[in-house]
């Protein structure tokens, strides 16, 4: 069978792909948000508690990472409100479900950041006299953050195309939009040459312009 | 809930499904992973970029993106394979790009010492990669390998996006039988999860194994 | 060709020249080893000491200029003419057979035991048997002083220890000359004078050494000649006593109230 190319079926429908892209690009953020929260506790809480929270907090980050993200989504949107009784948009759930995915690596990245923070600069504080409460506002958590910025980005960039799981409960993020354009107009070829792409130039541009912003701000 | 103990079977075989197309795809992209992770660090410059493209490419586009586009789009240039060909070719052609990386990795993170200390003692290039770089390489690249491994079995799960009864399938149309979504969800979600976290376990016994290495 | 005479050098190096771009690291270097001297480089970092001692196993590469080992060129097959091709990684490995380097970071094997290490270029480079091999790595790390330490892997083992595994490893090829490069400059100080003793002993059995090194203690007592290096170029060369004693050379002089004031 020849295959002759068209993209106007794409090109009069790419709203469907660019707001795709905005929404993609808007669930990421929330979710590293939320999920920056829940890391950041949770490795507080690991670092500075006894064998019970170190537990719990390794057992959720290991459940997470080692069950299919696809799994999650299904399981909160279609099995949580089984038994707590109350449903909600598809939207909403798959922030859920990414923010509490996104925390799990979070937890490791804050962790690992807080252990490294040089013992001098903790020892410093506390020669000057800094309490406890004190050293963590204003030394370990600014060189940490410092510490970790090229693994928050490389997060970011990694939800942004975990949004693409997104379009299985039909929320019309980017690949949503592509899979309603391959399926009422079989132009298959030309959907995707036009979606793979978006999603590369928009990570690579991300990672471009995240880099750039280090810059400024990273330890070495 | 008897209905649901009666399906296990079924998931069983889901879950048989699933461990049948990690495996094709480990082996697959290992093998080309290495050969062209080893191309692109030893090999002539216009080896190169074509590796190099190649793997930014199919690590810059979400897996489940790849999968729709050669499932939908082969047929359509007249490549017609079976629906589990093609999602293995997908999921292959997307860990190759990964296992590239972490072979490139494990090669260049040697310390460049090691290859000059090789050269004083009069070893050739062939002998310095078998007897000096290879054996480090190797330990290294073992742990990140199996992380791989972890994420590709976690990947297989978008195979039922495709209609192939994987485990996630499987739960899916028991649930759709039974109406008790959330147990057979966490049983599934359980089932994941022993055989992942047996891997990312022995990924973690290895690199501590192999600590001496980076000495 | 050259005959090989009681009284052609080991290493005969002259006009060395090598840029790393467009900075000149080695100006136009002239410089003999005899067969059992040993010659000590020293200089302020920059001055192209460690670059030199590269250059002769060809670790890297030289613009112009000539190194001979034993009568070889080191770094082209010298066609016929001006046109020089640069030697192939066969005949490169060939000749470093026979050259031996020591590393200031150590650079063993980790995969490898102490005697696994120095057994390697035996058996794959010599050729000797696994029993031969084996038999001459030992003899070599008792020598240094490492006999109980044959199967241990060398992140269980301290910088002095592991730094005279390198020494053994290195000599066991019996080459004909030695490169040590600040051998002692990332050791711990009480671990510097275990590795100098066996570097010593080594100098006086007849050993044809080339050391960069800040030790002036060992530079006065070990060493046959000392070279000053600064700028690319050999600045002063002579005995020790010469060298060390010498007043009316302002940049040695500075070189060495340096080197003194950091050694007290």
């Amino acid at each position: 069978m020849t295959y002759h190319l068209n993209f106007g079926f794409v090109w009069r429908h790419f709203d469907k792909l660019g707001w795709g892209l905005v929404l993609s690009l808007e669930l990421a953020l929330v979710s590293i948000l939320i999920g920056m929260a829940i890391g950041l506790s949770l490795a507080l809480a690991y670092t500075g508690g006894g064998r019970f929270t170190r537990g719990i907090v390794a057992g959720y980050v290991e459940f997470i990472r080692n069950v299919p993200l696809l799994l999650l989504v299904y399981l909160v949107f279609y099995g949580v409100p089984s038994v707590g009784g109350f449903a909600y948009e598809a939207t909403a759930s798959f922030v859920i479900t990414l923010a509490v995915y996104a925390g799990a690596t979070m937890v490791e990245v804050f962790r690992a950041g807080l252990a490294a923070v040089p013992g001098g600069l903790i020892d410093a504080g506390k020669a000057i006299g800094l309490t406890g409460w004190q050293r963590l506002i204003c030394v370990r958590l600014p060189t940490m953050f410092r510490i970790v910025l090229p693994s928050l980005s490389n997060a970011y960039i990694s939800l942004f195309k975990d949004t693409s799981l997104a379009s299985v409960i039909a929320v019309p993020e980017l690949t949503y939009g592509a899979q309603w354009i391959n399926t009422n107009s079989f132009r298959v070829i030309e959907v995707w040459a036009v979606t793979a792409p978006m999603y590369l130039v928009t990570g690579y541009g991300l990672l471009f312009l995240l880099q750039r912003l280090e810059r400024r701000f990273v330890v070495h | 809930m008897l209905y649901a103990i009666r399906s296990l079977p079924f998931l069983w075989q889901g879950l048989f499904v699933t461990l049948e197309v990690s495996a094709l795809v480990v082996f697959f992209s290992l093998i080309a992973g290495v050969i062209l992770g080893v191309g692109i660090v030893y090999g002539p410059w216009w080896l190169y970029w074509p590796i190099r493209i190649y793997s930014d490419f199919l690590r810059g586009i979400p897996l489940l993106v790849l999968i729709f586009f050669l499932y939908y789009a082969l047929p359509f240039v007249s490549i017609n394979l079976t629906n589990i060909a093609a999602v293995v070719l997908a999921l292959a052609a997307f860990e190759t790009a990964h296992i590239i990386e972490v072979v490139r990795g494990a090669i260049q993170s040697i310390p460049r010492g090691q290859n000059e200390a090789a050269k004083t003692i009069g070893l050739t290039f062939g002998k310095r990669l078998l007897y000096v770089i290879a054996p480090q390489a190797v330990r290294r690249f073992l742990p990140p390998w199996i992380n791989a491994v972890v994420d590709t079995v976690k990947g297989s799960a978008l195979v039922s996006l495709v209609g192939i009864v994987d485990l996630t399938l499987a739960i899916q149309q028991v649930i759709g039988r039974t109406y008790i979504p959330m147990p057979l969800y966490i049983l599934g979600a359980v089932m994941y999860f022993v055989i992942n976290y047996s891997l990312s376990s022995a990924s973690r016994a290895l690199e501590a194994r192999f600590a001496y290495i980076r000495e | 060709m050259t005959e090989i005479s009681s009284t052609s050098p080991v290493v005969r190096i002259r006009g060395l020249r090598k840029s790393f771009g467009t900075n000149l690291v080695l100006d136009g270097i002239d410089l003999d080893v005899r067969k059992g001297e040993v010659v000590v480089v020293i200089g302020p970092s920059g001055s192209g000491k460690t670059t030199l001692l590269r250059c002769i196993n060809l670790l890297e590469t030289y613009d112009e200029g000539s190194i001979q080992v034993d009568g070889v060129e080191v770094g082209f097959r010298d066609g016929a003419g001006a046109v020089r091709h640069r030697r192939s990684d066969r005949e490169l490995s060939r000749i470093r057979a026979d050259i031996g380097m020591v590393f200031q970071l150590f650079n063993l094997f980790p995969h490898l035991t102490a005697r696994e290490n120095v057994m390697l270029g035996l058996r794959k480079v010599r050729g000797l048997s696994a029993a031969e091999a084996k038999r001459t790595a030992e003899q070599w790390l008792v020598r240094v002083g490492l006999g109980d330490k044959l199967d241990s892997l060398p992140n269980q083992l301290s910088g002095g220890q592991q730094q005279r595994v390198g020494i053994a490893r290195a000599v066991a090829m019996d080459p004909k000359v030695l490169l040590l490069d600040e051998i002692t400059s990332a050791l711990d100080p009480e671990l510097v004078g275990e590795v100098l003793t066996v570097v010593q002993e080594l100098a006086h059995d007849g050993m044809t050494m080339i050391v960069v090194t800040h030790e002036m203690t060992f530079a006065r007592d070990a060493s046959t000649r000392i070279v000053f290096m600064d700028g690319g170029r050999i600045q002063v060369e002579g005995s020790p006593r010469q060298v060390l004693s010498m007043i009316n050379h302002e940049r040695l002089k500075a070189f060495l109230a340096r080197i003194e004031l950091k050694q007290h």
